[in-house]
């Protein structure tokens, strides 16, 4: 499913295979901001990169490449609607308005990335793979127990996850789940071609989309780096699931123009051919080249929106950099919200023998 | 008052259905909870009278029952998961351990997982293997997650309530051997004024030597303590009840009246709950025991064939013998 081409030519409609029509219908002021996102989404995932290589961060797990998937997927959510993230949604939760310093907290080792989901209708980042897909669908089931579907305004949740977490018994729970309660789910997929090292092949032998089938709900593969057929397809799925029709699966069919995160080096495993062939596809030139071809962006706006970036890249720096490191007994909060005797002993045990070292050689 | 005599297992069908009554939020799942009333029953006529929506019987998938429990925890139910039997609950490891269990410390607070997780555990019934465990080290050994377990009706009935009511993920341990033992049940009490749910139990006084036990090997501590005073040893027989956070203030008192103690569990010795309980009795006082703290628990190999268990769980004799042995230090 494909609205943009590669060389910025758009395509008015296309009908998938089971009669849904895809199309979108934006004004100009909104191509030219999901430009915009795709943009500043791009360079503040390469300053956190850049900030990994400068010791700034423990670790980052960058999304280039993946940009018009999460940009289009998080674009299309409704105000109500809940996101379920991996931990590589840094696009999707800047859509969501999200500060984009909250997660790299979690990266920097200062905290372990807690804010609240209900504020931002956006989960906490999940790093075991594949586990969040349960918590987006029973989130889901709770939906349709509160009676919160079956309207427009009704309430959608998407989860995301990867061609690797697809091989997981904890997302086929989830299929089977959602399914069966016809929860208000859509299962997003970024099928990046990769798990770290592995190629889709030692994950799946037929298409990730088509495992929606053996599920019992329809399942659609999109150029995940088409942001308008990702906008397209994510908006027909939620409002599908929020009118209580059930889950869908997405499969963004996309590539991880990065390591898999700083620590990784992928050449090892892939070969530099390939990596070319998917520049040649890439999410935001196409973009540009379709607006600077239909007159929606002058080089002044593509300019400005350069520059833009440029600025909140720096003051996310800054940010980050002046990130304190957290008092040594604040890793004893939080463990229950009633607490625990036990706990607390360990916490004042603690304080006393730091407290020793007061005024000494140390 | 309402009191009456209830079987173990009633005693928690009642709790639930109280649980159920106070508060619209409270939802159980698990296999075959509805219709059925679960295998052993516990959930009898709970869905029919509160509908497929607060009792909902589940796919057969532990860790989709635990983790689809987080999200509608995250939504703001508070979910009770049965899991049919203790060798069950692996499947569902990762959910508890990296996910019920972080929640609420990985969000700073922000975030609370109030999910209620029971298992029936323990051997004794005659069944076929992953029937008849005793995991409970496991989830004690995790940090965000309490544990408790549950030994006469009483308890089970205002245990469960507490267990729903608190804010904390619980990993509640029923005795399932003692489901069918009865006991009178005060139906009525509030739970404001209950025995609290993290706190340990003397259930015999007794001033020769200490006898702590759990679950379901709390009744055979007391057979024990009661065959020992016909050898004249008055033992004393606390329950511990809560198995994280321990509560150990009333059983360092009690050893270091008695100087001797035993614990007793079902679950294998090494690194087990005795093992740590040992650890912190002997730091706690040293200078009152007459001997070392001795384990009496089930052996350091896969559960055996039933035919085997009266081998394999510590009873009545075992439990002598471990005293005896205090003795003959």
């Amino acid at each position: 499913m494909q609205l943009l081409t590669p060389d910025g030519d758009r395509i008015d409609k296309v009908t998938w295979s089971d009669g849904t029509e895809y199309r979108v219908d934006f004004t100009d002021e909104e191509y030219r901001g999901l430009y915009r996102d795709l943009v500043l989404v791009r360079k503040l995932d390469a300053e956190a990169t850049a900030l990994q290589r400068q010791g700034e961060l423990g670790i980052w797990a960058s999304l280039l490449g993946q940009e018009a998937a999460q940009v289009g997927s998080g674009r299309a959510l409704r105000t109500q609607d809940m996101a379920f993230p991996t931990y590589r949604e840094h696009g999707v939760l800047y859509c969501r308005g999200i500060d984009p310093i909250m997660p790299l907290g979690l990266f920097r080792g200062v905290d372990l990335g807690g804010w609240d989901p209900n504020e931002f209708k956006f989960n906490m980042y999940t790093i075991v793979i594949g586990a969040q897909t349960l918590h987006a669908t029973g989130y889901a089931m709770g939906v349709n127990m509160d009676g919160r579907t079956g309207t427009d305004d009704g309430e959608a949740v998407i989860a995301y996850f990867g061609d690797g977490a697809s091989a997981q018994g904890d997302v086929n729970e989830a299929f089977i789940w959602a399914s069966v309660f016809n929860a208000p789910m859509v299962f997003f997929c970024q099928n990046n071609q990769y798990a770290i090292s592995e190629p889709l092949e030692r994950q799946t032998r037929i298409p990730l989309y088509q495992r929606a089938a053996g599920f019992g709900f329809p399942g659609v593969r999109v150029d995940g780096n088409d942001v308008l057929a990702t906008y397209a397809v994510t908006r027909a799925a939620l409002d599908n699931a929020r009118h209580g029709q059930g889950p869908t699966l997405i499969e963004a069919y996309t590539y991880r123009m990065g390591a898999h995160t700083t620590t990784d080096d992928p050449t090892r495993y892939r070969i530099a051919s390939e990596v070319e062939a998917w520049q040649a596809k890439d999410p935001i030139a196409r973009v540009r080249t379709f607006l600077t071809k239909q007159g929606i962006a002058d080089d002044a706006f593509l300019a400005e929106v350069d520059e833009q970036a440029k600025q909140e890249a720096l003051r996310l720096r800054e940010r980050v950099l002046e990130m304190p490191d957290p008092e040594p007994l604040t890793m004893f909060d939080n463990v229950f919200p009633h607490g625990s005797p036990e706990v607390d002993a360990q916490r004042e045990l603690t304080a006393r023998y730091m407290d020793s070292f007061e005024g000494s050689a140390h | 008052m309402a009191t009456e005599t209830l079987t173990l297992g009633k005693a928690l069908n009642r709790g639930l259905r109280r649980a159920l009554e106070s508060d619209p939020k409270v939802i159980i799942m698990g296999e075959d909870v509805g219709k059925l009333g679960g295998v052993f029953r516990i959930t009898d006529s709970l869905q029919k009278d509160f509908g497929e929506n607060r009792v909902i019987d589940t796919p057969l998938a532990e860790s989709g029952i635990i983790g689809t429990a987080v999200g509608l925890s995250i939504r703001g139910y508070r979910p009770i998961c049965e899991i049919q039997f203790d060798g069950f609950v692996y499947p569902a490891y990762d959910q508890i351990v990296s996910q019920v269990a972080k929640m609420h410390y990985r969000s700073q607070g922000k975030v609370k997982v109030p999910i209620v997780i029971r298992i029936p555990f323990g051997g004794g019934i005659g069944a076929v293997e992953h029937h008849s465990e005793s995991p409970e080290a496991y989830f004690a050994h995790t940090a965000g997650l309490k544990v408790v377990a549950c030994a006469t009706p009483q308890d089970a009935y205002t245990m469960i309530q507490q267990a729903v009511a608190s804010d904390d993920p619980i990993v509640f341990f029923e005795p399932k051997r003692r489901y069918h033992e009865k006991g009178l049940v005060d139906l009525d009490a509030p739970l404001g004024d209950a025995y609290p749910l993290h706190a340990a139990r003397v259930v015999r006084p007794g001033r020769d030597a200490t006898l702590l036990a759990y679950g379901p090997m709390v009744r055979t501590a007391l057979e024990a303590a009661a065959a020992a005073e016909e050898d004249g040893r008055d033992l004393e027989v606390i329950d511990l009840r809560t198995l994280s956070p321990l509560d150990l203030g009333l059983v360092y008192e009690s050893v270091r009246r008695t100087g001797r103690c035993v614990v007793v569990h079902e679950a294998p010795g090494n690194l087990g709950l005795g093992s740590e309980i040992a650890a912190r009795i002997t730091e706690e006082c040293f200078y009152f025991l007459e001997a070392p703290v001795l384990r009496v628990t089930g052996f350091d190999t896969p559960y055996p064939a039933a035919r085997l268990e009266e081998d394999y769980l510590p009873n009545l004799d075992r439990v002598l013998d471990g005293v005896d042995r205090t003795f003959g230090w």
